[in-house]
């Protein structure tokens, strides 16, 4: 009765007068966001991608080159250092900040008393601009260091360890928070049957607990991985690529200069005459982190198992 | 519930439709009468932003022409000005010097005809490009030196007249320093190698060997290569203002531009290296008695220096954009014009610039400005500012900056001081003209 009369409601949500026209023009539902999507992504993508073959200082004015960027771009042995030291950071920071994020959400999950409290704050930190984190903690870092008589811009290593705490104390509270929505996930009648067939702590969590959360394994390490590798904000406030390394012939390669960072100061430096090399970067960097997103999602996707 | 929840949705998309709507229809705002034309000055002084704009809507008061001040963020200039240069409405009026020329050169108006390059006193205050057309215009002189507590000099049982060149400059300092404790106060403040210090050394202090290296070779425009024979001069003071200071070795790294004035405004430092900007700060922000303020040429132990005087240049450059409309280049080289000659104009370009190098520019209040001039009338010779040739200057000073951070925390030698000062320029050379 009460069904035949919700129907019959010409205002209800999932009357069918609302509905059909609702289905009918859900083009124009799409609409905002996908003019959004196109002015504030697709367009600039493309742009982007044209202008990687181009030279230019302002972007309304371009000449083609072909590949010249391109060509360019790979002999840049700052970008190839760059390369290779954010993949390195991009493998340390992903070991560390999901192992420490499992932790810690696995000990917030055993029931300790304020746990909640815990969890907020761990979580805060996430909340904090990359700007405004790099410039705190190069404060935190120089001030001890100081009574060394030395800086994190004066030691490639200080460098790479500052940006790696920082990382950590970013993104594991962020982690943290998808690792315990894994754990709470896990069937409990699973656990009690390991529990009565007499398995360990530690066999529970390796055999039973892990294997039930591979998808949050999969969405963090995603995460980490391009986040590493996407990092910008935090490298410009925390060390700006120091130390240079002199070369004799009077170039310099930025020690702690990561990818996007590298992408950022060739397109700004001041001759104004890399931004279309910085364009074809730009593009390499975006098919580098792409791909190994990709493979990295399908190879942890094997490991998930469907409940 | 339900209806109350779909009326809401309703709202928000009609909402977020207005919204987009709004948006596309402000764009046309600030093109002012196409009649007229307007004016849209870039500025890049965020000090002088406030004057900028009170001057500004003065001057549409009175003549009814739209100008539009915007002011990049500290060290934002540079990128805002590329992002703004491709826009429909881009900036009429912008700052292009000597190392903006490489960039922006080809988007400078000839400026040769105008009523405003004839007000400059002397034409050598304008920049002109290889076909010799006047690309941009100097519209302030700024002179910088050593800026002293003259009363802290005296507590120290010193005086002015014993400072003639680095020997004696250092022998003050010295003592100044081993007798900080019982004073009080030391030689020098921090020489910051923080972003907001480190310019006052890769900037102002190098322009010392470069002056003195350009002149006995006779360099006039941007050379492609320099040669570094007075580095170890420029040593010489680096190792002055690191040794006879409070702050040493690599604390100075993280010290900033703001932690040197303040030493020197609360009268814990007798010497302090910078410009005539700084002296409304020191009078009014710290309150220091304007007698007690004077400044002496940087020495840095070249032979003959006991008749330098104070570095006089200018880095602040007005170039037109050819590319704007044609009323808009009028009207903009009408309120340059106004700027330099109208009551109001001069009135704001001498307080907020000092010395200005226009027919009409009044006297400027700040008495550094006027020192400069007493030094050249008393038979010195100025220092021009040698450093505006420096190529890819930000990336070029980066290099030093951070050469020059191992040394002073002894990570590091001179050399490569030396390597990113020399070889540093060719490559920044090479870049900027590959």
């Amino acid at each position: 009765m009460k069904q035949i009369k919700r129907k019959r409601d010409a205002a209800a949500l999932n009357s069918r007068l609302i509905r059909r026209p609702i289905q009918r023009m859900v083009w124009l539902f799409l609409l905002p966001t996908f003019a959004a999507f196109c002015i504030g992504f697709l367009y600039p993508f493309l742009q982007g991608v044209f202008l990687s073959f181009c030279k230019f200082k302002v972007i309304s004015q371009w000449d083609w080159v072909w590949f010249g960027n391109y060509i360019k771009a790979f002999s840049d042995s700052s970008f190839l250092h760059a390369f290779w030291f954010t993949a390195l950071f991009a493998f340390v920071s992903v070991l560390f900040i999901n192992t420490l994020a499992f932790a810690v959400a696995y000990a917030l999950t055993q029931g300790i008393k304020g746990s909640n409290l815990f969890r907020t704050v761990f979580f805060m930190p996430n909340l904090i601009g990359g700007i405004v984190l790099g410039y705190i903690w190069s404060m935190i870092f120089d001030g001890i260091l100081v009574k060394y008589n030395t800086s994190v811009v004066l030691n490639s290593k200080f460098g790479f360890w500052g940006l790696i705490i920082l990382i950590c104390w970013q993104q594991v509270g962020y982690m943290m928070i998808i690792y315990i929505a894994g754990l709470q996930a896990v069937p409990e009648d699973m656990l009690e049957a390991a529990r009565i067939d007499g398995a360990t702590r530690w066999q529970t969590l390796w055999k039973v607990t892990i294997p039930n959360m591979m998808s949050s394994f999969t969405i963090c390490i995603f995460l980490t991985l391009t986040n590493g590798f996407k990092l910008f904000d935090q490298n410009l406030a925390l060390t700006a690529g120091r130390p240079f390394l002199q070369q004799a012939d009077g170039s310099v390669i930025k020690t702690t200069e990561m990818l996007a960072l590298n992408i950022y100061n060739s397109f700004y430096s001041s001759s104004g005459n890399n931004r279309g090399t910085a364009q074809a970067k730009a593009v390499l960097f975006f098919v580098l982190v792409a791909a190994i997103g990709l493979i990295q999602l399908r190879s942890t996707r094997k490991k998930e198992v469907q409940q | 519930m339900k209806k109350f929840l779909a009326l809401i949705l309703a709202l928000v998309m009609a909402l977020s439709l207005v919204a987009c709507g709004g948006n596309s229809g402000a764009q046309g705002e600030g093109d002012g009468d196409a009649a007229t034309g307007s004016v849209y000055y870039l500025n890049f002084k965020p000090e002088a932003e406030e004057a900028w704009q009170a001057l500004a809507k003065t001057y549409t008061d009175q003549t009814g022409v739209p100008v539009k001040v915007v002011t990049a963020a500290s060290g934002e200039y540079e990128t805002m000005l590329v992002s703004e240069m491709d826009k429909d409405g881009a900036p009429t009026l912008f700052q292009c010097n000597e190392g903006g020329v490489a960039t922006w050169g080809d988007f400078c108006y000839d400026l040769s005809d105008s009523a405003v390059y004839n007000e400059l006193a002397s034409k050598d205050y304008a920049l002109k490009n290889a076909d010799g057309e006047v690309i941009s215009i100097a519209y302030c002189l700024e002179t910088y030196g050593i800026i002293v507590n003259k009363a802290l000099l005296e507590q120290a049982g010193h005086s002015l007249n014993e400072i003639t060149d680095f020997d004696s400059l250092k022998a003050v300092a010295d003592d100044i320093h081993a007798r900080a404790g019982e004073l009080g106060f030391d030689a020098f403040t921090s020489a910051g190698l923080d972003g907001s210090s480190s310019w006052r050394f890769s900037g102002h202090l190098a322009n010392m060997p470069l002056f003195y290296e350009f002149r006995d070779d006779g360099v006039s425009s941007k050379p492609a290569t320099i040669k570094g024979t007075y580095l170890d001069n420029y040593k010489k003071v680096w190792d002055l203002y690191i040794t006879d200071s409070a702050t040493t070795g690599a604390a100075l790294l993280t010290a900033t531009g703001d932690q040197a004035e303040a030493e020197f405004g609360e009268g814990k430092a007798v010497f302090y290296q910078n410009g005539t900007w700084e002296y409304s700060n020191l009078t009014e922000k710290f309150g220091m008695n304007p007698d007690d303020l004077t400044m002496i040429p940087i020495y840095c132990g070249v032979e003959g220096e006991e008749k330098a005087g104070l570095c006089t240049g200018t880095e602040n450059y007005w170039s037109v954009n050819k590319n704007a409309k044609e009323e808009d280049i009028k009207a903009t080289l009408d309120f340059l014009y106004w700027v330099v000659t109208s009551e109001e104009g001069t009135s704001m370009m001498a307080e907020q610039f000092g010395a200005c190098p226009f027919n009409s520019s009044k006297a400027p209040s700040n008495p550094f400005s006027a020192l400069a001039n007493e030094y050249v009338a008393n038979g010195c010779y100025p220092v021009t500012w040698a450093f505006n040739y420096t190529p890819a200057v930000n990336d070029w000073r980066a290099a030093v900056v951070d050469a020059l951070s191992k040394y002073t925390a002894g990570d590091g030698s001179w050399d490569d001081v030396k390597t990113a000062f020399v070889e540093g320029w060719a490559t920044q050379y090479a870049n900027e003209n590959a």
